[in-house]
């Protein structure tokens, strides 16, 4: 699956994930991750994103991700609906 | 050395000395001594009133060194705590140690002064905003420490603490030093906090905006603890001293917690006249007593007194007759305000008479019910409300530990999870209450009570509520929320969590 344009999908709320897609014509995923709790669930929300995109075929991206405390099938769920905004 | 909650505690702290490490809530009980008190006494004609602050520091002969105390009922609106430490500075004065009974953001003018070595300790039961963030990140001298509000008044009464000057925030005082909390622009209510200091320093200034012929009638400090008094254009921003009102949580999950509780409450049998009641100002904890007062009217229940931190919640039940009095040591809003100031049976008191436990008997020993929050529970039952699970400090055990060790009934109140953090867990970053003081914790998912109290467990099986294992209520919470990663923390000591008896019950590190 190809991001063709930027789309955002979730909110700043607590509780809630706020994620960019954008294209990325040099090739492969970045991520630029903020969370509110990046000491003790970083590494878990950045495989969690990774995995998601893999699964939704997504090689190129620029991933934005600003995380308020989402779990794992909230951060799941906005990145899935960001990439189809963005196909 | 571990004390007896297992928690690893040097034998002595540089910057704090000897570590007497706690042993258990009721460890240290049985004949105590007080401190004297030097009393500069006050020949007749003198003139108390100074015209700056800077001669009042001046008259009372600061020295470096010294400790100086305040009171914190201005809350985040203080300004009193900032002038003085600005003139302290400005004198050239350093090594100064500071006896806050609370501090808040506000109070950010600290940090440059804990840099420059004009500040080098800090006495605190409670701070937040960016001087707990400057400690946690190890840039005052010596170690913290952190009181609970009945153990610093047992820690000035004894001397453990000993205050050279205490500067007292002032909504209205008089030309011989009464003072009162009702009156004047920045009034606050109940001066609480503020007593055991006037009583035990060895230097007493009022400072008030509203300087009044005498005598400052109702008077809630008394002129023969105060030295001098100081007039200054405010001592407060009023939005920031009260919250207009204090309002119950519209939350559904707060609510659902809210209900579950006051069902505990009801099973366990305290709910019968002569009921006695504590809550904080939290929207989920004054739900608890939205549905406490219910089932008090349902029931026709009087309770005998509600105690605290006041709310326009808690004087409403108070009016209604649902509680024949009032326990008040900081009046939260305007409505508590006014009642304290009219009505005789909303009592004040003191942090002493509050929580001290080296008196003849603190109100904390008469509750029924306390409804408390906590950051962190551990499966022990021992509840962090000091440092956030980062590790960098953000509250302190103000009456939590107080209340929690007198009270027969104290009900954590909390979700079970917040912003991703599960609230349950194997081990709290830190201690400040003992599980052996937690009866029983409520979350929105299920309700966990202490095995100690197999009393209880017996009767909330006649219930429907869903209870179970501390346990079960943390694996619930870790299947939500997946296995939080441990926080690295410097092996520096950046705060002493001393419990109400003077004992360490903890140790707070810095953060990398």
């Amino acid at each position: 699956m190809k991001i063709q344009k930027p789309a955002k999908a979730g909110t700043m709320e607590s509780n809630d994930i706020y994620i960019m897609v954008q294209p990325n014509d040099e090739g492969g995923v970045i991520l630029n991750l903020e969370s509110i709790v990046m000491t003790q669930f970083g590494n878990q929300i950045k495989t969690v994103i990774m995995e998601t995109l893999k699964e939704l075929g997504v090689e190129d991206a620029v991933v934005t991700a600003k995380d308020r405390g989402a779990l794992d099938y909230t951060i799941r769920a906005r990145i899935e609906t960001a990439v189809k905004r963005g196909m | 050395m571990k004390n007896i909650l297992g928690r690893e505690i040097p034998e002595f702290v540089e910057g704090y000395g000897k570590v007497k490490p706690f042993g258990g809530a009721f460890n240290n009980l049985g004949e105590v001594t007080k401190k004297e008190v030097r009393v500069k006494s006050a020949v007749p004609g003198e003139t108390k009133v100074l015209s700056t602050i800077r001669e009042a520091i001046e008259k009372c002969n600061l020295k470096d060194g010294a400790t100086i105390s305040f009171h914190h009922h201005l809350r985040n609106g203080d300004y009193v705590l900032n002038m003085v430490l600005e003139e302290v500075a400005k004198m050239g004065l350093k090594d100064i140690k500071v006896a806050a009974s609370s501090i808040f953001p506000v109070h950010a003018p600290m940090v440059e002064l804990m840099k420059s070595g004009v500040i080098t300790g800090v006495y605190a039961n409670y701070m937040s905003g960016p001087v707990a963030e400057a400690i946690s990140k190890g840039l005052l001298k010596n170690p913290a420490v952190m009181h609970t509000h009945g153990g610093r008044a047992r820690a000035i009464e004894s001397g453990d603490l000993h205050i050279d000057v205490a500067f007292i925030a002032a909504p209205t005082a008089d030309t011989y030093g009464n003072i009162n909390g009702v009156e004047g622009k920045a009034a606050c209510g109940t001066l609480g906090y503020a007593i055991p200091d006037a009583m035990y320093a060895d230097r007493v200034v009022a400072v008030t905006d509203n300087l009044v012929p005498y005598p400052a009638c109702p008077i809630d400090i008394q002129q023969e603890y105060v030295d001098y008094v100081v007039a200054v254009e405010s001592i407060g921003d009023p939005k920031g001293i009260v919250s207009g009102t204090t309002r119950i949580t519209k939350d559904p999950v707060g609510l659902k917690i809210a209900k579950m509780t006051s069902q505990v409450i009801e099973a366990s049998g305290l709910l019968k006249d002569g009921f006695s009641f504590q809550t904080g100002a939290g929207g989920t904890s004054l739900a608890v007593a939205a549905y406490v007062k219910e089932l008090m009217k349902k029931k026709g229940i009087q309770g005998s007194f509600a105690a605290g931190g006041v709310t326009g919640y808690i004087v409403e039940m108070f009016e209604e007759g649902l509680f024949r009095s009032i326990f008040d040591v900081q009046c939260f809003d305007l409505k508590a305000i006014e009642s304290y100031k009219n009505n005789k049976a909303h009592q004040g008191m003191s942090a002493s008479m509050y929580g001290n436990p080296h008196n003849r008997g603190a109100v904390v020993n008469n509750l029924d019910v306390m409804i408390l929050g906590a950051t962190e529970i551990d499966v022990d039952f021992n509840v962090n409300v000091t440092t956030g699970s980062n590790g960098v400090i953000m509250g302190g055990s103000g009456g939590h530990s107080d209340t929690a060790a007198g009270a027969k009934l104290a009900i954590i109140v909390t979700q079970l999870v917040k912003g991703r953090l599960p609230i349950v867990v194997d081990k709290c970053t830190t201690v400040t209450t003992p599980g052996e003081s937690i009866d029983v914790i409520v979350t929105e998912r299920g309700i966990a009570v202490n095995p100690r109290r197999t009393d209880l467990i017996e009767k909330l099986k006649t219930t429907n509520l869903p209870v179970m294992t501390i346990e079960e209520l943390k694996k619930i919470a870790e299947d939500m929320t997946g296995k939080p990663e441990k926080i690295q923390l410097d092996d520096e000591i950046v705060a002493i969590v001393e419990y109400r008896d003077g004992t360490v019950i903890d140790v707070v590190k810095k953060v990398k």
